[in-house]
Parts: structure tokens; sequence; C-alpha cells
């Protein structure tokens, strides 16, 4: 029997019907029970298993291959710290003792409140606009320490209910790597990739 | 400054308010191509692309019309794109994700129906949830138009396009590991042969796999014709070449330029020079895999593939990380290193000893523990993982992941070897 939501299963089934083969699906239903659980559960990958047909430990063999399927609790905001050459270049490791201090934390945990978990990454794409990170997979780039810090209190006090990356870049970011020029209008809404397949995408607040 | 025409960055540049909306991409004479391409053959569309010699802009350059000369007849055949780019120094992919999926969707059109091709997949990196985003939208516009979906463009041609998300996995941009990915699997690479999925792929059978920037150069192809396009570039390096520029420059970013310029053009004349009281120390020219390059010996060497690939080293994914002479060679080296650690899937000893090894010693050189036999040890490991340290290396591993780690080795060993000599005696940075 699905523990699942009636909702959650028929995005699973709409998930699935975007593949020629439904095992294809087995990377965005992992999304979706992180989406339900929080995190990765023993429960969620036997779910995705069932849906797909396959067995747990099939499911659990690729999911682990993967950093962004988290099988542990993570914080309601997941800051991942670029780490890599370019960010390293422009201080990316004062960026991430600074994320680390304010949070309380070392990298690769989660604060005590479950609030904030901070972790290092390599590259995520954003190298002109260096040193970058993310929270919940929303860009901020041109970050410095101090802002760093900031942000850590922001997230702890606003306890924003979506991330949007406009609105973090605005508040912590300096020179993007590129232009931006046009407002983002979804957020995400957890520690993992809000995108509209999957149900994660919510819309940002207050502007229109 | 010089100004160079732009192809792909074109309609970003002039309308920046709305260059992803499919309303600015239709009235800038957008999927006039796509429709054209419904109404053309394969060999007309195959042959077109090989006459612009497009070549791939994944990093190994390979021309994008050949592949597609290689699909095995069976059907149904698959298109995948590749956006998947994590290469520590790239995020021009990124740019056209964002600002103007539409392009990279009439290229998937382009492409599907020259390769006969009913279902494309958009493989996009997990950390791209914004670019994801804004790919998804141009999809749903597009399959609104009927461009996409049963009978695109009132033809009798079928075309389903998924955007897939990846999970924080460097290894899946290559493009075997990605098929992997995209059945449900470990993102491993797989075992060649077969060398091209355009013979074996996905569900094994004949895939395309493609760039997003090779793709989205196609509708321009189609529209200004094989000649306009090679004019746009130089020699055999046709059309332009989005270069990503980071590290200690004034002006990072990603620049659409002409193969042929010099270095010394790119790094001071377009992305404004070093920073304040700073010297050029040396640049990877093209990407993490790539050798390095350093101003007394490369700064006037023209950027084109050749050149590049005589001078030992590869323009790549077009990523050039610029380090000033406050930079730490070691240190650089060593983080360099650690993301090819990280991110070898460990299906191959060499790559997954070696790196982790590599590593280990230019952290002990880093952190003052170095011993004076570690020059030494380094370049044996790397001997290990790519026997002779040729260049372009020798393969001891299913993919180039392993033999792309000794790339900073041969380069910090070639041209900086006082200094890690200097920081192994001193036990600390002699910079510091
Ligand atoms: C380790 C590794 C990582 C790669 N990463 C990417 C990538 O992120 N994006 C990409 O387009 N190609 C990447 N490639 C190249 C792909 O395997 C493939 O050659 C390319 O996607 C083909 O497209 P193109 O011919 O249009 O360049 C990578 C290759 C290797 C060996
Ligand atoms: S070379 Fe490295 S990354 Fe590539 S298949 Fe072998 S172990 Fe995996
Ligand atoms: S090196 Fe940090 S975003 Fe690329």
């Amino acid at each position: 029997m699905s523990r699942w939501r009636q909702e959650t299963r028929e995005r699973a089934r709409q998930i699935m019907a975007r593949y020629p083969q439904k095992r294809s699906a087995v990377m965005p239903l992992l999304y979706l029970a992180m989406a339900e659980d929080g995190y990765l559960t023993e429960e969620g990958m036997a779910e995705v298993a069932e849906l797909v047909g396959i067995t747990p430990a099939q499911v659990l063999a690729a999911a682990s291959f993967y950093t962004m399927y988290k099988r542990e609790p993570v914080g309601r905001y997941l800051i991942t710290c670029c780490t890599s050459i370019s960010c390293m270049l422009l201080g990316a490791d004062d960026v991430l003792h600074a994320l680390e201090d304010a949070a309380g934390v070392p990298h690769g945990e989660t604060d005590a409140e479950g609030v904030i978990s901070v972790e290092h990454a390599e590259c995520i794409g954003a190298c002109g606009g260096a040193p970058a990170l993310q929270v919940n997979y929303e860009l901020i780039e041109s970050i410095t320490p101090d802002k760093a810090r900031e942000l850590v209190q922001w997230l702890r006090s606003a306890h924003p209910e979506v991330v949007g990356t406009d609105e973090l870049q605005n508040l912590f970011g300096g020179s993007p790597s590129f232009d931006w020029a046009i407002r983002e209008d979804f957020g995400a809404i957890g520690p993992y990739p809000a995108f509209s397949p999957l149900g994660t995408a919510a819309p940002v607040g207050g502007e229109e | 400054m010089t100004s160079y025409p732009r192809v792909v960055t074109k309609r970003m540049e002039e309308h920046p308010d709305d260059s992803h909306t499919i309303k600015r991409y239709q009235a800038t004479g957008g999927y006039k191509q796509a429709r054209r391409a419904v109404r053309m053959t394969r060999e007309d569309l195959v042959g077109l692309v090989e006459g612009s010699r497009l070549l791939g802009r994944g990093g190994a350059a390979f021309p994008a019309g050949l592949k597609w000369s290689f699909l095995a007849p069976g059907r149904p055949s698959y298109l995948v794109v590749n956006a998947d780019e994590s290469e520590p120094g790239t995020f021009k992919d990124r740019q056209l994700l964002e600002r103007d999926p539409h392009q990279l969707v009439e290229g998937v059109i382009i492409t599907a129906v020259a390769n006969e091709v009913h279902h494309a997949f958009i493989y996009i990196r997990g950390e791209y949830a914004k670019p994801a985003r804004r790919v998804q939208k141009a999809v749903d516009e597009a399959y609104r138009e009927r461009f996409l979906g049963k009978g695109i463009f009132g033809s009798k041609y079928d075309l389903e396009v998924t955007v897939h998300l990846g999970a924080g996995a460097y290894i899946c941009g290559e493009e075997t590991a990605l098929i992997n990915s995209l059945e449900g699997l470990r993102g491993e690479p797989r075992l060649k042969p077969p060398y091209f999925p355009a013979a074996m792929g996905l569900y094994n059978q004949p895939t395309i796999v493609n760039n997003v920037e090779t793709l989205s150069n196609l509708p321009h192809i189609l529209e200004g014709g094989v000649d306009e396009y090679k004019g746009l570039g130089h020699d055999v390096d046709t059309g332009t070449f989005l270069f990503s520029v980071s590290g200690h420059i004034r002006k990072p970013g990603n620049y659409e330029l002409p193969h042929g310029i010099t270095w010394r053009e790119l790094i001071f004349d377009v992305a404004g020079g070093l920073r304040e009281g700073r010297q050029l120390k040396t640049w990877i020219p093209g990407g993490a895999s790539a050798p390095w390059f350093v101003p007394d010996d490369h700064l006037e060497l023209p950027i084109t593939k050749d050149d590049t690939a005589k001078a030992g080293s590869m323009l790549g994914s077009g990523a050039v990380v610029v380090m000033d002479d406050s930079t730490c060679v070691v240190r650089a080296a060593e983080r360099i290193v650690r993301f090819f650690s990280d991110e070898s899937c460990g299906q191959c000893t060499p790559c997954r000893e070696g790196t982790t090894w590599l590593e280990m010693i230019l952290r002990r050189i880093e952190t003052g523990q170095g011993r004076d036999v570690d020059i030494d040890l380094l370049l044996d490991v790397s001997d290990n993982i790519s026997v002779g340290l040729a260049w372009p290396p020798k393969m001891t591993t299913i993919c180039p992941l392993g033999p792309s780690a000794v790339s900073p080795i041969i380069s910090i060993t070639k041209y900086f070897k006082g200094e890690i000599q200097a920081h192994i005696q001193r036990g600390v940075c002699p910079l510091a």
C-alpha cells in the first residue's frame, strides 16, 4: 500500500508518462520522494522501486551515486557553497568558513534546529560570479564572507516560504556571471530543485 | 575594443528583457527554420550541417554532421541534449538555457527531424533549477503552438521533448554515463566499443548526443546558409565560440568570439585584463581538464583548435580560468585534482586510486608536510593514470576523466617547479 498522498501518486504517474520506459523516471521520482518526506527515506525509495518495477536495492544503487539525493535529514535551507577553482581563487574558502561559523556547524552538517545545512560542492556553473553559492539550488553570485553570515541570520529570522534567486541575489550577491536581465517567477520550497514537473516550483511572492 | 559578430548570444544582447519568451523569439524570426526543416529530407539536413563544419561545443569538438551521419538505421532513435555543464570554469550553457531557451528548442527540432527522432531529452544538471524552469517553460510554449507534440508545424511529424534533471554528478556529462543516468542507473560511463551512442545508445537504440551550444547554432546555420556560417569563423574553426572567462580577471563573463584572436586580445582587451597591480601568472585555456598556458610561451598564440593542440592543450568547452601572481599553484592544482577525485565514478583503478593519491600529495605539500620526493611521486602517479604523460593523453581508463586529472600536475611541474620545491623546503607557501 502506498504511503504517498493521492496527489503525489498522481504526480508520479504524470512523471512516468514523460518517459518511454518507466525506469527512466527513477531520478525525478527520487526528487518527488524527497519532496514528500523532506529527504530520501527507505520508504520513499521502496515506493519508487514499486512504481517503476525494480528492487529497492536497485533504487538505492542509483540514488547513492548522486550527491543531490540526501539520504539523511537536511535543514529547511540547504546552503551549497562552491569551492572549486574559480571560486577558490576569489575567496570561496573564507565564504565557507563564514557559513560554518554563522550556522554553528561544520560543512556536511545541519544545525540543531534543523533550519540550516551547510555543504561545499564542486563547480555550480557560476564561475563568472565567483564566489558563488546556492540556497536550495537558488543561486547567489559574488558573495562575501560578511554577506554569507548575513544570509544565515536572514534565513533564520525571515524564514522565507519560497526561496527566490532574485531576492537572494539582491540582498546578498554582487556582480553576476552575466546579466540576469529578467526576474524569475518561481522559487524553491525545500532542499531540492524547484522544477514544475516535480511540483516543487512555487511562485515567488509580492511582485505581480 | 573590437566588436565581434554575435550569433547565439545576439537576441539576448538586443532584447535583454524578453529574449526568453516565445513572443520575442518569433518576432525575431524564430521557429522559421524548424518549420522549414520539417519539410526537408534527412540527407539535405545532414549535408547542410556537414557542410557548415559545425563542431561540437561540449568539449571534444567532434563534427556534428559527421556524428549524425553515423546514426544506425535501427528505430526508434533518440536525441539527448547534453546540458550537464559541470566542468569547473564553464558557465556558457547556463546563459543559453536561461536567456534564449527557444533557440535551443528550435535546434532540438531541427536535429530531431534530421535524425528521424521522435523523442528528445534535454538532460540538465540538477543544480540548474532556474535554467531548467526556463527551458521547461519554453518547451511548454512550443507544445502550445504545436511546434512540439503531434503533427508539428501542421506536418505529419511527431516530436516529444522531455526535460530531465540530473542530481549532482559531473561524470554524467560524459555521453554514455548520461545515457545510463537517463535510464535510471548509476551514471557510470559505458565500456567502448560501441564508440558512439549513434550506433547504440539510450535503450540500446541509436542516439544522438549533442551539447546545448552546438544545437543553439543550428537555426542560424539554416537561416544564413553554410557560407555565411563558415565566414564567421576562422579556417577550420567555423562559426563563433563561447568562452567562459573567470578567475583573477576584471571582466569575467561569457564572450562569443571568432577563433583566431590571440590570448592577449582575449585576456587583456576583451576581458579587461588583470586586477590593479597584478600580473598574469598562468591560465587554463579550456577547462579543468586542459594543461595550463603561461604568458612567456602562449600570450601571442592565436586561439584556434590546432594552435592550442600544437602547444599541448585544448580549448575544450571554452572555460578560461585566469590566475594572477598572487596564486599558489600548488593550491590551485590541488583544487582541480580534488574535483576529479571527487567526481571519479570509481570504475577504473588508475582513476579512482590515482586521483586520490594526487590530491593527498598536493594537500600535504600545501599544508607544509611535503617531502623532497613528492614532485617525482606526483609525476609517477600521473604516469600510472596516463602512460607517458603525452598530449592528448593516453587512455588507460574507460573515459577521459582519469587522464584529465594529470593536466594540472604536468602544468605545475613544467612551469613552476621552483615554486613547488620552495613550498616543500620552507614548509609554507613561498607567496605567503
Ligand atoms: C568527463 C566528461 C564530462 C563531460 N561533460 C560534458 C558536459 O557537461 N556537457 C557536454 O556537452 N559535454 C560533456 N562531455 C562531452 C560529451 O561526452 C559529448 O562528447 C558531448 O556532449 C557531445 O556533444 P557535442 O558533440 O555537441 O559537443 C563530457 C565528456 C567527459 C569525458
Ligand atoms: S576514468 Fe574515472 S570517471 Fe571515467 S569511467 Fe573510469 S573511474 Fe569512472
Ligand atoms: S568554480 Fe565556483 S561556480 Fe564554477
